[in-house]
């Protein structure tokens, strides 16, 4: 299978001022471009090579370290970019509005519970919006380049949000204060996306 | 509690001499060294690290400390001491921020419980049967005191003495060493340190690396030893300055190393392998 390196949905600059020109810049072309080349590179003449990620994924367990980190971080930012937007903000519409309200009681709830699962998330790592196999809501978080696809996760789900809460997402900006970092990102969410995303999953 | 044991944990709490200054209010026995080396190599980092000396008497009230009395001691030195390697922000944020804050969380985390009494070696030995807050916060306190201890404005250079000697015969020579302590760095993926270490059960010097705030001591360790050299490679170690570059940090890391502090460390701990077990 062949993977692509794509360029963001926006400017670096465009999440400005919740998130910062030189972190999005850094953290695009080096950091994404970095799991992608060494993601790619590892793929090559393996037995993961005709492979989907979703299929590599789900075995990730029997995968060297190589692919699951790599594989994850390419996979993993992919989403993480399509879930802000320099016109993002605001609440959810439609059929996820509805779930999380029917799932969590309220979006200030939902975001209260998201905001501890990004919190709480020791080192490294990412927290996340799935839709489980019954098509119900889930909030979890997974350490380092981990995500819910992976047979490795305390929690299986596809996700359709995900937050960065590496050091390297907000360092340069909120250094060790990633409440703050975790509060901004509310104001550059893109809920159309997310949504859309969670309307293409229960439809399945 | 017998005495080998209590002089092996003063020994291992030495890491904190640096930042325990404080009287300590218990009236504690007074043991003096029992290795002239131990001695000797503190000696010299007295000479480098003038405002807060290794005497090897804190090596005896340090280690009786029970955890609720360690103290959050000053740096040794300024914040923009180790510029150009280390930024003044980076330090100042490290240490007031990060480090502050595992120390707190540290100190809460055992507040009324048995472990305000136990010494930090102890709970390491036994942090399997701990929560995640007394884990990350214990080795986060633990660990950046001797990361602060391993680095001088005057560092770098390579180790002599028995440490030098331990790592020529072990590793080969300092290059090697050197090479496969920044490779444990550099490969450590997210968040974690890299560690020189003493085998526990054969007194060997090791390299490893861990994850988050663990260290070599925990009993949840790959292999258990004490820890004499600390790298840390959390993001916020060096995002500041290096952002996506840890390799140059790691290299940089290099020209601030207290070989004196190590060789303390390595002297004194050498031979308290059994006690640290427990």
């Amino acid at each position: 299978m062949k993977f692509e390196f794509a360029e963001l949905p926006y400017a670096y600059d465009a999440l400005e001022p919740h998130i910062d020109k030189q972190t999005m810049e850094i953290h695009h072309t080096k950091h994404h471009k970095a799991y992608f080349e060494k993601f790619t590179a590892a793929l090559n003449d393996s037995e993961y090579a005709d492979k989907s990620i979703e299929e590599i994924f789900a075995n990730i367990s029997k995968a060297p370290a190589v692919i699951r980190n790599n594989g994850g971080g390419y996979y993993n930012h992919n989403l993480f970019w399509h879930c802000m937007s320099p016109n993002g903000g605001g609440n959810p519409t439609g059929r996820l509005a509805e779930a999380i309200n029917q799932k969590f009681g309220s979006l200030d709830e939902f975001k209260t519970k998201f905001n501890e699962a990004a919190s709480n998330r020791f080192g490294s790592g990412w927290a996340w919006l799935c839709v489980k196999s019954d098509k119900s809501l889930s909030i979890c978080s997974s350490a380092n380049q981990d995500n819910p696809l992976m047979d490795v996760a305390d929690c299986m789900g596809t996700p359709v949000m995900g937050l960065d809460v590496w050091e390297h997402a907000y360092y340069l900006k909120y250094q060790n204060r990633r409440p703050d970092y975790i509060g901004a990102f509310w104001n550059v969410v893109d809920w159309k996306s997310i949504g859309e995303r969670y309307e293409r999953l229960i439809s399945q | 509690m017998n005495l080998k044991l209590m002089l092996s944990a003063s020994l291992l709490m030495a890491a904190f001499t640096a930042f325990s200054q404080s009287e300590t209010k218990e009236k504690k026995p007074r043991v003096k060294p029992t290795r002239s080396q131990s001695t000797s190599a503190s000696d010299r980092v007295n000479q480098r690290d003038r405002p807060h000396p290794l005497k090897p008497a804190r090596f005896i009230s340090e280690w009786m400390t029970p955890s609720s009395e360690l103290k959050f001691n000053n740096l040794p030195y300024a914040y923009n001491a180790l510029e150009p390697v280390i930024d003044s922000k980076t330090v100042e944020i490290h240490y007031d921020k990060h480090h502050r804050g595992y120390y707190n969380n540290f100190m809460a985390a055992v507040k009324g419980t048995e472990l305000e009494k136990m010494p930090i070696s102890r709970i390491f030995a036994n942090i399997s049967s701990h929560s995640s807050a007394v884990r990350n916060n214990a080795g986060g306190f633990f660990n950046h005191v001797l990361y602060w201890q391993n680095l001088s404005p005057d560092g770098g250079g390579e180790p002599s003495g028995e440490l030098g000697k331990a790592i020529n015969s072990t590793f080969g020579d300092f290059k090697t060493f050197s090479e496969k302590f920044s490779e444990a760095g550099k490969s450590r993926f997210g968040s974690g340190w890299a560690w020189l270490a003493i085998d526990l059960n054969t007194g060997e010097l090791f390299i490893t690396s861990t994850a988050n705030q663990d260290n070599p001591l925990m009993n949840t360790a790959e292999r258990r030893g004490i820890p004499i050299l600390a790298l840390d490679v959390w993001e916020h170690a060096y995002y500041l300055n290096y952002q996506n570059k840890r390799a140059d940090y790691i290299t940089a890391f290099w020209k601030k190393v207290n070989w004196p502090d190590v060789e303390a460390k390595y002297n004194g701990y050498k031979d308290m392998r059994e006690e640290m077990k427990k």
